[in-house]
């Protein structure tokens, strides 16, 4: 990593004014040049301020300015494993990144990022889509570390200089890809639900457009970054479809040697806990509400959920009246979804539920008053009893299945 | 050990809206509030301070954004810093988290510990606060639902991940971002509130930061908005009556269900 701050010997007067301006010890004369400390420098640019003779400025890697656009080519995609095994959304923005390549014309990289990683990790990413796998293997890339990715991913842009940049929105994407972008002076925009290489409005080459929701979905918003590189996006699992792996694909495995990497943190203990299933990542949801006014009625959603191959959510009600754990609450205070099937019994649709689950395909509520919010946002509104329909549902599976 | 928490005023989203003749934010008679998240992180520093830290809060925003610094004083801050510069208009994450380090960096060049919300719910990105700590050059634990500090300078946390929790282990300084699922936020006693009335917020330029106008608001912001737009309406559900006979309803959403392609046919 290169240091924040930059000394121009020829201006440099050995006066050492720096070393004593520093607040954490960065600076130091060498001989009489001063030389900057870069894992001590917290880039606060006092040294830059206090030297008398401007021999001192900071890195151009700590600014950012428009960047020279030829310079960056390809479009990548950060993929996400866990034990070896990529995550589902990798696979989804590596459609994405392949359709977008395409459409600007350009090479599709993935960066894996990991230790002792399986052979065939990579290998699934070609099968995807990626014609070069840029793979990290390394101690300290062991597990999800903050930093140390940031780090990792900020030093492999600096070599390669992709274009655009995709990661999942994921707790992982969402905690070190604005520390990339920021070490990479980036654009980076949030939970994107649309992408296109598209001109912008004055001509020019395709540039990524990209398209979110805000003020919890009441209002979509495009985006784009015209002066800086690389473009990058964060994606909600189960926006983009992946496509079916081709085992005859063929790409470029390549493996990089990064610079030292230090994770700043350590993690003593990991728990896997049952009860922190991921919603957001979740195929069929079925949802429970204030309507069902106990606990126990859960267990009849757990049913349905089973039958249907779904996982069980809940409104904010459920979750405050502590009949279901927060992990599992859909909207703006909770978890964003995008189901193919959002199936939800008893939910009025509060304007912050709404702004959580309004990605999904297929919504089906069911609710005894007909003028619940909830069915604005359905597909198909079901004006009933909970008790009455949940299980004829659960009977109409049954009679199915046999 | 001396704790800044970064807060932000938001417009109550719930009322946000499009006017559709003009394409633009309909802010009039939306309430602003202190943003939901920010609550839980504020909270955590105040427990800091009540064992003994030193406790500075920090916002950027229009004058009006003070009222929420005033909150956090009665509620037991020590000191209070708005930014508010027309300069920081329209910045977006980057722009943002580059005024507001320049801030941190007036406060205090060697804080223990920065803390945020997870995510401000306008923008809903969650981005400023790892773009902050990266900007400070200081490490970045997100998602923090438990925080004790020991004696000499270390802590324990509890943090979500997307398969469950992780305890982690380390020394300050640290940035953090805090979840709703920490410490439930506290009310202000009366006698705060009171003396909060009274209790000065410093409020800063971008020059009083030493922040380059370069680098700040629009001009300074990499993203710029194309376009916005009301949200795709789903257009009117389609409507099934249960309330007579549950089964044949049951069967109807079955169908729909699979016409969908969702449950094999």
């Amino acid at each position: 990593m290169s240091a924040p701050v930059a000394i121009d010997p020829a201006k440099c007067k050995g006066c050492s004014k720096c070393v004593r301006e520093c607040p954490f010890g960065a600076m130091r004369m060498n001989g009489r040049i001063a030389e900057v400390d870069g894992a001590a420098c917290r880039a606060c640019s006092a040294c830059v301020k206090a030297c008398p003779f401007g021999a001192i400025s900071e890195a151009k890697a700590r600014r950012w300015g428009a960047a020279d656009l030829s310079a960056y080519s390809g479009v990548w995609v950060f993929a996400e494993q866990s034990g070896g095994k990529i995550r589902e959304v990798s696979y989804e923005l590596l459609a994405k990144g392949r359709e977008l390549a395409d459409s600007r014309g350009c090479r599709l990289g993935a960066v894996l990022l990991g230790s002792g990683l399986p052979p065939e990790a990579a290998q699934s990413l070609v099968a995807h889509g990626a014609d070069e796998v840029y793979v990290a293997d390394d101690p300290a890339l062991a597990e999800f570390e903050t930093n140390a990715y940031a780090d990792a991913v900020a030093q492999l842009i600096a070599k390669y200089r992709p274009e655009a940049v995709l990661a999942g929105a994921t707790a992982i994407g969402r905690s070190f890809l604005p520390k990339v972008a920021v070490r990479s002076g980036a654009g980076l925009t949030a939970d994107c639900t649309a992408l296109e290489m598209a001109a912008p409005a004055g001509g020019g080459a395709k540039i990524l457009h990209q398209t979110r929701p805000a003020f919890g979905g009441n209002i979509m918003a495009t985006i784009f970054t015209p002066d800086h590189r690389p473009q990058m996006a964060t994606v909600r699992p189960r926006v983009f479809r992946a496509a079916p792996p081709d085992a005859s694909r063929t790409g470029k495995i390549v493996a990089e040697a990064l610079a030292a990497l230090s994770p700043a943190f350590k993690t003593v203990k990991r728990k896997a806990s049952g009860e922190n299933v991921d919603i957001a990542a979740a195929e069929i949801l079925v949802v429970g509400g204030r309507g069902l006014k106990k606990a126990e009625n859960f267990a009849l959603l757990e049913k349905l959920a089973a039958k249907l191959g779904g996982t069980v959510a809940a409104s904010r009600a459920a979750v405050d009246a502590g009949w279901i754990p927060a992990s599992r609450q859909v909207g703006q205070t909770g978890k964003t979804v995008a189901p193919r099937l959002y199936l939800s019994f008893g939910v009025s649709g509060a304007i912050q539920h709404l702004a959580g689950m309004r990605g999904s395909d297929f919504v089906v509520a069911v609710n005894s008053d007909p003028n619940a919010p909830i069915f604005q946002a359905a597909d198909v509104a079901v004006t009933g009893d909970l008790f009455a329909v949940a299980p004829a549902l659960l009977k109409a599976l049954d009679e199915r299945m046999a | 050990m001396h704790v800044i928490v970064c807060i932000k005023q938001v417009p109550d989203s719930t009322n946000v809206r499009i006017n559709p003749e003009t394409n633009t934010l309909m802010r009039e008679g939306v309430e602003s509030i202190l943003n939901p998240f920010d609550e839980y992180a504020l909270e955590e520093g105040l427990r800091l301070r009540d064992a003994g830290a030193r406790l500075s809060v920090v916002s950027m925003g229009p004058p009006q954004a003070a009222a929420i610094l005033r909150e956090a004083l009665a509620r037991g801050a020590d000191a209070a810093y708005l930014l508010s510069d027309r300069a920081f208009a329209g910045a977006d994450t980057l722009a943002t988290g580059y005024a507001i380090s320049c801030a941190i960096r007036k406060i205090d060049p060697s804080p223990d510990l920065v803390l945020f919300g997870k995510q401000a719910i306008d923008g809903d990105t969650a981005q400023v606060g790892p773009g902050v700590a990266e900007m400070l050059g200081i490490p970045l634990l997100a998602y923090i639902r438990e925080l004790s500090a020991g004696e000499d300078g270390s802590f324990t946390a509890t943090v979500s991940t997307d398969d469950g929790e992780e305890t982690v282990e380390g020394k300050f300084p640290a940035v953090m971002t805090v979840l709703k699922e920490a410490h439930a936020p506290r009310f202000a006693p009366l006698a705060g509130a009171m003396a909060a009335r009274r209790a000065k917020v410093t409020v800063w330029s971008a020059a009083d930061v030493g922040a380059d106008p370069a680098r700040c608001g629009l001009n300074g912001s990499p993203t710029k908005v194309v376009r916005i737009f009301p949200p795709p309406s789903k257009g009117g559900a389609l409507r099934v009556d249960a309330r007579e006979d549950a089964d044949a309803a049951a069967a109807e959403i079955l169908r729909l269900v699979k016409e969908k392609g969702i449950l094999p046919q």
